[in-house]
């Protein structure tokens, strides 16, 4: 049974903000509550005041403008699988979306909530981070930027304060010749581990790489030995397959009730392998 | 700690809850199931797992699924819930629920409200959807019994139905 607790509805995203500074650690943002209410269920956190940020209008929306993509923190992982705007600039991100969790919890759950929350095992942050994505965190009436790859910082740890309120994720489009992948393997719910690749391919050659390992260790991490070794070569088969390899040794990895280290890596491995092909592949067919 | 002396302000919330108007007093903390199943004595949707990976308490809220267990009543102010005791009309069964029927497709059948609406959704949006298709929906949707295979035909057998109606009306 949840313990008492007050709900707030601001309007705005600075009297949010006010709100979180004005009741400090006693309060918490809600929004979908799929992370949150669980947690305060099982009493391993308490907030006598939650602050409902779904009562602001436009948090919510999905839209392209001058080469950036921008998804509002309320976007749920149903409205993103759906948006055709998505289905345009980002398909990758959708067909992430899809395979979140299960259908209620990607009908309430948001993106924003996701990446706030920051529990390891997520898949579109492992996507935003390979990406290039930017969280747009807003405090009282300022507002602030910071790169998906810097937002994390530990195990249900990022560098948010605590009257931030993360307004939305801009992803900017990633021109020509870019392909991109993400591969995930899942025994229930929540991944075991998730590989985001994303390829710049020109004239048969690889110009930029990312590779993004997810869910096995505390934060989604570029590997940048695996990196290294796409960097101004041909997509071959096994210039992918020596990066999947690296990956899968270099990668930040915990044990955990998931699996164990070595079972991990070798996950890891097939997954980065699957993701580079399928990006080189796309990539070299944006570039055609 | 005496909890009344944090206790905040109880709210007064309208819904509509399967098709009936429904104005209560509820705490802010009070979860959707504990709502419909006390309050309204609305028992078909379940409690098993509490943390939205059975989908026995699902519940359709604006004709969404979502897990009452882990939803606030709070949540359905102003909204329409519908659980299975809403589905049949005047005493007449849904083709779903007919289907589940015929088809064997319940045991203990604490699964099946859930998958009940949970496919009633899917029927709204893919009017004769292939078994794969009633798979990947069903996906967060545990059956401790059937071993799911006459559920997603029932699904499929309604789908097909409904469809066939459609057409010829
Ligand atoms: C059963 C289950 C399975 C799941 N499976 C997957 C999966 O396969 N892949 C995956 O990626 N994820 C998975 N998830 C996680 C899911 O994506 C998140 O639960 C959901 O997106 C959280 O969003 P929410 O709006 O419900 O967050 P809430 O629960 O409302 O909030 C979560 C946290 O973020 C804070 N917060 C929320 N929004 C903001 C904001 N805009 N600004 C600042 N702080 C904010 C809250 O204070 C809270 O601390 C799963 C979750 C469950 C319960
Ligand atoms: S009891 Fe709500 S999903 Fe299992
Ligand atoms: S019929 Fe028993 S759980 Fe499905």
């Amino acid at each position: 049974m949840l313990r008492p607790f007050e709900i707030h509805e601001p309007a705005t995203v600075t009297a949010a903000s006010r709100l979180l500074a004005y009741y400090g650690d006693e309060a918490a943002v809600y929004a979908g509550g799929t992370e949150l209410l669980p947690v305060m269920k099982e009493g391993l956190a308490h907030y006598p005041h939650l602050v409902n940020i779904k009562t602001i209008a436009g948090l919510e929306s999905i839209a392209f403008h001058q080469g950036i993509l921008r998804i509002g923190a309320l976007a749920t992982h149903r409205q993103i699988e759906r948006s055709p705007v998505v289905r345009e600039r980002l398909p990758l991100l959708g067909q992430v979306a899809c395979g979140v969790a299960n259908l209620r919890v990607r009908i309430a759950g948001t993106l924003g909530g996701n990446l706030c929350f920051a529990e390891p095992h997520s898949d579109p942050a492992a996507v935003l981070v390979a990406s290039g994505a930017t969280l747009v965190l807003a405090r009282d009436a300022e507002e602030r930027r910071v790169s998906a790859e810097a937002f994390f910082t530990g195990i249900l740890q990022t560098v948010r304060l605590p009257d931030e309120i993360l307004t939305g994720v801009e992803v900017p489009d990633p021109g020509p010749g870019v392909g991109a992948a993400y591969h995930r393997f899942a025994l229930h719910e929540r991944p075991i581990a998730g590989v985001a690749a994303v390829l710049a391919v020109h004239e048969g050659i690889i110009t930029r790489a990312c590779l993004v390992v997810g869910s096995v260790g505390p934060i989604p991490a570029r590997i940048a030995e695996a990196e290294a070794g796409l960097i101004g070569q041909a997509p071959a088969g096994s210039v992918l397959s020596a990066a999947a390899e690296a990956a899968g040794r270099h990668a930040d990895v915990l044990e955990d009730l998931y699996g164990s280290v070595d079972y991990k890596r070798h996950i890891v491995a097939v997954m980065a392998r699957r993701a580079l092909k399928e990006a080189a592949a796309r990539g070299h067919v944006e570039a055609t | 700690m005496d909890e009344r002396s944090e206790a905040p302000a109880r709210r007064r919330i309208a819904l509509v809850v399967n098709g009936n108007p429904v104005e209560a007093e509820i705490e802010p903390r009070e979860l959707l199931l504990d709502f419909l199943r006390h309050r309204l004595g609305l028992m078909g949707a379940k409690r098993s797992c509490d943390v939205q990976v059975c989908g026995s308490c699902t519940v359709l809220l604006d004709g969404e699924p979502v897990s009452a267990c882990c939803t606030l009543a709070y949540e359905a102010r102003d909204r329409q819930v519908l659980t299975i005791e809403g589905l049949a009309d005047a005493g007449r069964l849904h083709v779903l629920q007919e289907a589940f029927i015929e088809h064997a497709a319940v045991q203990c059948g604490f699964c099946t409200s859930g998958m009940i609406l949970t496919s009633l959704e899917l029927l709204r949006e893919v009017p004769a959807p292939v078994p794969e298709q009633v798979r990947s929906h069903l996906k967060g949707n545990l059956c401790r019994c059937t071993g799911y295979r006459r559920i997603i035909d029932a699904v499929v057998d309604a789908g097909r139905r409904l469809a066939a109606e459609g057409a010829s009306s």
